[in-house]
């Protein structure tokens, strides 16, 4: 019975939570803008017109109401660009936190699980990702290899992982030795019924929180390699790239940057609110 | 504790033995590191030669036992494009970075020591609603996009600070504002749960009955003791902004290692990016050693582990 009940009284929680609803608005909102974008987008996205370049949004002066958010430096339309970024955005962050949360997951539960040599090596292994500078080796990577969407969401996930194994490993420490486990050793079930029975589902809610974190970095990474040049290429309307290739003209139009750049810090302050509010609801601060 | 010195040590030279590997094969395995080298319009002649020059036509591991042998003496060869040595490129970006770095971690502190000791004291009003509110904004802001904006207000508009470059320490001010962004959420939610588990302690209480004035216990008794994780955070975020600089160095057009490791990039001189990954990676690797260290003089708990 008061299984049944906790769960219930959580969601309801976490329902009068204002930072959970902002949260949750903002991400299901960027959700169903790229899914739908192609069927909702005013303009083709990579339709260029030499003849409207850098037109402002129609709230400016000088704009109007063809263009809503105005249009880029090659004339195409700012806000179908805009929702086409929410999808590689959306797609970076999913894309990225499932390969990391493997890696990282699988890691951290071996090592809390196991102990001694292999919690050793556990520890060696995210030591030494740490102390590797990220931004720096996912550039030479996309530089060595020619960049690609495929390769950034490949280079971010093997890069993110670290979180997933710290809390994943001190999580399922504090659980290898509980009662529940010990009757589920009892009952004679194998290993990987342990693992992936009693285990896993007992550190989820902890592993989704580093999962919000781990999107909203990998969201800004991404922003910040294909500002750089070396993300995800042209002509696709990341969100960074858009910031990039704007920015010769930002001092005459901010809002070229502006926008694309509101939208990627809106994103993420969601992402972050729907981190924060799950943590609240276990009522643990994970995020030192 | 002599002990567990030398424990930390060992790991931080393995790590540091491993990170050097990695930086090798990182080069070796993500494509022909000679087609790079020549560029898009060489030959297949010049290409061969590239080989030649560089040793590449040698076996893997002779290759990484030399380069290795150079890179602990720090000799990381010569640059293709700055026609200089790696390591004297390095040396003279190095204060730049450096600088950037402390400049951001100064700022960073500064901000939210107070505000994290602000949302303890009064926990759970709209003060501390609104600490974290100011600690997830900082968390979701884009760096070069902060930096882009600042650029504009301050550098253009407003007309107070330099757009980019590296002459006088106003061209640090900016960089070292956006940089500081990145370190102040954890600093500032660090803080304030630290002085919350401090002030909830017994001799808060007991500083309490003896009548002590309330800045004396804030400070003597309870932040000291809050202080600590604050501590060896502030090394690892060190580290962390060191490494994350290449970006805010790019879009400042800051000339430190950063800024040279992302010029190297997108010149294909490899010998250069790869010396930056492991300065940056021994600077994170001693930093976090340090702050163990100094952890575990500060709190003898800690050195049993």
């Amino acid at each position: 019975m008061s299984g049944a009940v906790l769960p219930v009284g959580r969601g309801a929680r976490l329902l009068r939570n204002p930072g959970f609803l902002v949260g949750a608005f903002i991400v299901g909102a960027c959700a169903v803008l790229a899914v739908l974008a192609p069927w909702i987008v005013p303009y083709d996205p990579f339709a260029i017109d030499l003849n409207r370049r850098v037109v402002p949004p129609a709230f400016m002066e000088g704009g109007s109401l063809q263009n809503l958010l105005g249009t880029d430096q090659l004339g195409r339309d700012y806000l179908s660009r805009l929702i086409y970024g929410a999808r590689i955005s959306m797609l970076i962050g999913v894309l990225t936190v499932i390969t990391s949360g493997i890696i990282g997951t699988t890691l951290g539960v071996l090592g809390g699980f196991y102990g001694g040599r292999v919690d050793d090596a556990v520890v060696f292994a995210i030591t030494t990702r740490l102390s590797i500078p990220a931004v720096l080796v996912a550039l030479a990577v996309a530089a060595l290899r020619g960049s690609s969407l495929m390769l950034v969401i490949l280079v971010l996930g093997l890069l993110l992982w670290d979180r997933f194994a710290v809390v994943a490993r001190s999580t399922t420490m504090q659980i290898r030795n509980l009662d529940y486990v010990a009757a589920a050793w009892c009952a004679g079930v194998s290993r990987w019924w342990v693992l992936t029975r009693e285990v896993l589902p007992n550190i989820a809610t902890h592993l989704a929180v580093v999962a919000t974190l781990e999107m909203a970095l990998a969201i800004l990474l991404e922003a910040a390699l294909s500002f750089l040049g070396l993300g995800v290429p042209a002509p696709l309307p990341s969100w960074g790239l858009m910031i990039s290739e704007a920015k010769d003209y930002m001092f005459f139009s901010p809002w070229v940057i502006v926008i694309p750049g509101m939208a990627l810090f809106v994103l993420v302050l969601g992402v972050n609110l729907l981190g924060d509010a799950l943590r609240d609801m276990m009522g643990t601060d994970l995020s030192r | 504790m002599l002990r567990f010195f030398l424990r930390r040590f060992t790991v931080a030279v393995l790590v540091a033995l491993t990170v050097l590997t990695l930086a090798f094969l990182l080069t070796r395995l993500s494509g022909d590191l000679a087609i790079s080298i020549a560029g898009p319009n060489a030959t297949a002649a010049d290409v061969e030669t590239i080989r030649q020059v560089y040793g590449l036509n040698r076996p893997l591991h002779v290759q990484y036992f030399d380069w290795l042998g150079r890179a602990v003496q720090g000799d990381f060869g010569d640059s293709f494009f700055f026609r200089d040595r790696v390591a004297n490129l390095i040396a003279s970006r190095m204060s730049v970075t450096l600088t950037l770095g402390l400049v951001g971690l100064g700022i960073a502190l500064v901000v939210s020591l107070p505000l994290g000791i602000l949302a303890a004291v009064r926990e759970g009003t709209w003060v501390d609603r609104a600490v974290s509110l100011v600690a997830l904004i900082g968390q979701a802001m884009p760096s070069f996009w902060l930096g882009l904006v600042l650029m504009v207000v301050f550098g253009l508009q407003l007309g107070w600070l330099p757009i980019s470059g590296t002459g006088s320490w106003e061209h640090y001010v900016m960089p070292g504002v956006v940089l500081a962004f990145s370190a102040i959420p954890s600093l500032t939610r660090l803080t304030r749960s630290g002085m919350i588990e401090a002030l909830a302690s017994d001799y808060i209480r007991t500083a309490r009955a003896k009548g002590l004035s309330r800045l004396s216990i804030l400070v003597k008794h309870g932040f000291r003791n809050a202080a600590i994780p604050v501590v060896s955070i502030a090394a690892v975020q060190l580290g962390f902004m060191l490494g994350g600089s290449i970006v805010i160095e790019t879009v400042f057009a800051l000339h430190g290692i950063g800024y040279l490791a992302w010029e190297s990039i997108s010149k294909n001189d490899f010998p250069v990016v790869q010396a930056v990954v492991l300065v940056l990676a021994l600077l994170y690797i001693g930093l976090t050693l340090a702050a163990d260290l100094l952890n575990a003089v500060l709190d003898p708990r800690l050195r049993t582990g």
